[in-house]
């Protein structure tokens, strides 16, 4: 297999590593009209531009059994995270990709590229982990489908927050004055206790995008919640407007997002809008005092 | 400065001018009948003449009827400063905050356990080879693009020109834990060397250098403006975007895929390959040395080892004995914590990359070059919590004892 892998590879050339330009910002089109956002001015300068990873078409990824430690598996296996992240995260349940032990992949036609992978997923707070196989299909010619995910990791999603979670909504609700935080984590990767449901919240969001931005060709972390402000609401849900930045580590970009979301027990965690911020070249952004 | 809490008090200057009877002023003031007003003002600047002016400290109990009492008297006054204790507060905390920062006065009081400025950790450099100075020099290969030195640490017990490991972190700036792992392996060179049996083995035939900050200016330029910064901080002609990735600077499969030609971008390349001084000076250090068997070069994050090449899918030629040797070292290095790497090939492992530093170490024949990427693997990301400075430094140690030992025991 070593043999034929290397050839295929030395007749499709290098593999499509992702591309970066800037183009002009121009009004999404994934963001519904709305009179409480202001849009950011459309300047045609190198200053305020939206980062634009451009995946290349090329077929170049493995296909057959996939070797662990390299990255198409990799790469798949973090999709799920945000998958289950989006389904199922709260400010006391997160998802965090622990260990890839195996997979394959195939090319399935008409469709795209699927993933059968053994992972392991732990929940974060409580630490518990679970191996699970889950399956990723990597959509092909629709370049705005975001990857289908099938995962069931059944004992984690058992873990009983319902407790925490009600007691913070409440505490929400109950509060006079609406809560707001920055930099959660700071430079030093510290988070007061009392802003950490926040900064969980903020990830649970941001997994919203990561999921819909994700290919073959990328790997999305958060980089850091810059912040996350309450907003007032007369709906039974909280909801809370936040600034973020992503990590994107094949291109090494920190991309900014802006989420507005809304959160209760009940229905977990809605993003009402999403919209990436322009590339900031010289973020001047008071950091935080040693 | 008092360190009892006082009620805001003022310091009003009391001026002579305008007191009609030069004396009063004195009189007023140390007469017995005024003599109990005077008990509860405190002087800092004593009656001397009538020339000079008084400054007192008035608690704020006494402020309106000290006021009264000048004004009665047509004494003039002016106040000096509002807020007495809120002026305290502030000193202490600064002093507070001095204290916790920067002052160590040896590298035993060093906090390992938190991050540190670029002036600390050069400090640190300094007091290190003060305290040890036949076994810890310091050698300024270059300067950075701000004029920043570019400073190696080597760790060398006797020879000349001896086989050397070459260890750099930092290059990346926003990689925090890099440069703060690497003050730690500093640290621990000179602790071990003597005591522990592998390394002493290691220093006794090899040396070791050691760069801890290698993008000083991009360092500083996350403690200061952005803490996601990556590049170096140097202009681009025509472009308002700052920097070159020096990770993709090096003359190893320059211009090729797996870096851009944006100026914007995070992977830029730059113009040329050595256009960055701080990849520069270390090109000319490793030419001019000729005897380096061993490159490592730190970064964060992901848990992996690598090993060339990142700009080609054609294996090294020592890929075997380079996976191998890999296996080892995460092997160590979970043997602490738990904590689990991959590895393999840049290319293969992580993406392709071109450019970069140990590929073009690999080229010149140093056989063991790596790229580490320490914790995590993006719960915190580049902003990992300082409580995991020691512990991922511990455990890295390992790994690249593993690396040195093989290093020492196999030369070529």
């Amino acid at each position: 297999m070593g043999v034929m892998i290397a050839l295929v590879l030395a007749v499709c050339g290098v593999t499509g590593s992702p591309t970066v330009t800037f183009r002009p910002e121009t009004a999404s089109t994934d963001v519904p009209a709305d009179p409480n956002i202001v849009p950011q001015m459309a300047k045609n300068t190198e200053q305020e531009q939206l980062l634009v990873i451009e995946v290349p078409e090329e077929d170049v990824m493995e296909t057959g059994e996939l070797n662990p430690n390299q990255y198409p598996a990799q790469r798949a296996a973090k999709v799920v995270q945000h998958y289950l992240n989006t389904r199922h995260g709260s400010p006391f349940k997160l998802f965090g990709l622990q260990r890839v032990h195996g997979g394959n992949a195939e090319d399935v036609a008409d469709s795209g590229r699927k993933y059968q992978l053994e992972i392991t997923v732990h929940e974060i707070i409580s630490n518990a982990a679970q191996k699970c196989s889950v399956e990723v299909l990597f959509p092909r010619g629709e370049k705005q489908r975001s990857a289908d995910v099938q995962a069931s990791c059944e004992e984690l999603l058992k873990i009983n927050t319902t407790a925490q979670e009600q007691a913070l909504y409440e505490q929400f609700k109950t509060n006079k004055s609406l809560v707001s935080a920055q930099y959660l984590p700071d430079s030093h990767g510290h988070i007061e206790p009392q802003n950490k449901p926040l900064w969980h919240l903020g990830i649970v969001a941001s997994s919203f995008v990561m999921l819909k931005e994700s290919s073959e060709n990328s790997l999305y972390n958060m980089a850091q919640v810059v912040n996350i402000t309450q907003q007032a609401t007369e709906d039974d849900h909280l909801k809370f407007d936040c600034h973020t930045l992503l990590h994107e580590l094949v291109s090494q970009e920190i991309v900014p997002w802006k989420l507005l979301f809304t959160w209760s027990p009940a229905e977990g965690v809605k993003v009402v809008q999403m919209e990436q911020l322009p590339h900031c070249h010289e973020c001047e952004k008071p950091p935080n005092s040693d | 400065a008092s360190q009892e809490r006082s009620k805001s008090s003022h310091i009003v200057a009391l001026f002579n001018k305008k007191i009609k009877d030069n004396r009063t002023l004195y009189v007023h003031l140390n007469s017995g009948e005024k003599k109990n007003k005077c008990e509860y003002l405190d002087f800092w600047r004593d009656v001397s003449n009538v020339d000079t002016p008084v400054d007192i400290r008035v608690p704020a109990h006494s402020l309106q009827s000290v006021k009264l009492y000048l004004e009665t008297y047509e004494i003039g006054y002016s106040v000096m400063i509002e807020d007495l204790q809120a002026m305290l507060d502030e000193e202490q905390q600064e002093m507070d905050s001095a204290a916790r920062s920067a002052e160590f006065f040896n590298t035993d009081s060093f906090d390992f356990s938190n991050y540190h400025t670029i002036d600390e950790i050069y400090s640190f450099q300094d007091q290190l080879v003060a305290e040890n100075p036949n076994l810890v020099s310091k050698i300024v290969i270059g300067q950075s693009y701000q004029g920043r030195d570019l400073n190696v640490l080597k760790f060398s017990t006797g020879g000349s020109n001896r086989p050397a490991i070459w260890i750099d972190t930092g290059i990346h700036s926003r990689e925090w834990v890099t440069q703060a792992s690497g003050t730690w392996f500093a640290k621990k060179i000179v602790t071990d060397y003597g005591r522990d049996p592998a390394l002493t083995a290691i220093l006794n035939q090899m040396d070791i250098f050691l760069e801890i900050v290698t993008n000083p200016d991009g360092f500083v330029y996350t403690h200061t403006s952005n803490r996601m910064w990556r590049k170096t901080r140097k202009p681009n002609p025509g472009s308002s975007c700052v920097g070159v990735d020096p990770n993709r600077n090096w003359d190893a499969g320059f211009g090729g895929a797996g870096a851009s030609g944006s100026p914007c971008s995070e992977t830029y390349r730059g113009p040329s390959a050595h256009s960055e001084s701080e990849v520069k000076s270390i090109v000319d250090f490793v030419k001019s040395h000729g005897n380096l068997k061993a490159f490592i070069s730190i970064h964060a994050y992901s848990q992996m080892l690598l090993y060339p090449y990142g700009y080609s899918y054609t294996p090294a030629k020592d890929q075997a004995e380079l996976h191998t040797l890999a296996e080892k070292a995460i092997t160590d290095l979970k043997s602490l914590y738990g904590t689990s790497y991959t590895y393999g090939s840049i290319i293969d492992t992580i993406y392709q990359a071109s450019g970069s530093t140990v590929d073009w170490t690999y080229n010149q024949g140093i056989k063991y070059s790596y790229t580490f990427e320490l914790r995590d693997t993006g719960r915190y990301g580049f902003v990992l919590p300082a409580n995991q400075i020691i512990p991922t430094a511990q455990e890295t140690w390992l790994a690249l004892m593993a690396i040195m030992t093989h290093t020492n025991n196999n030369p070529y």
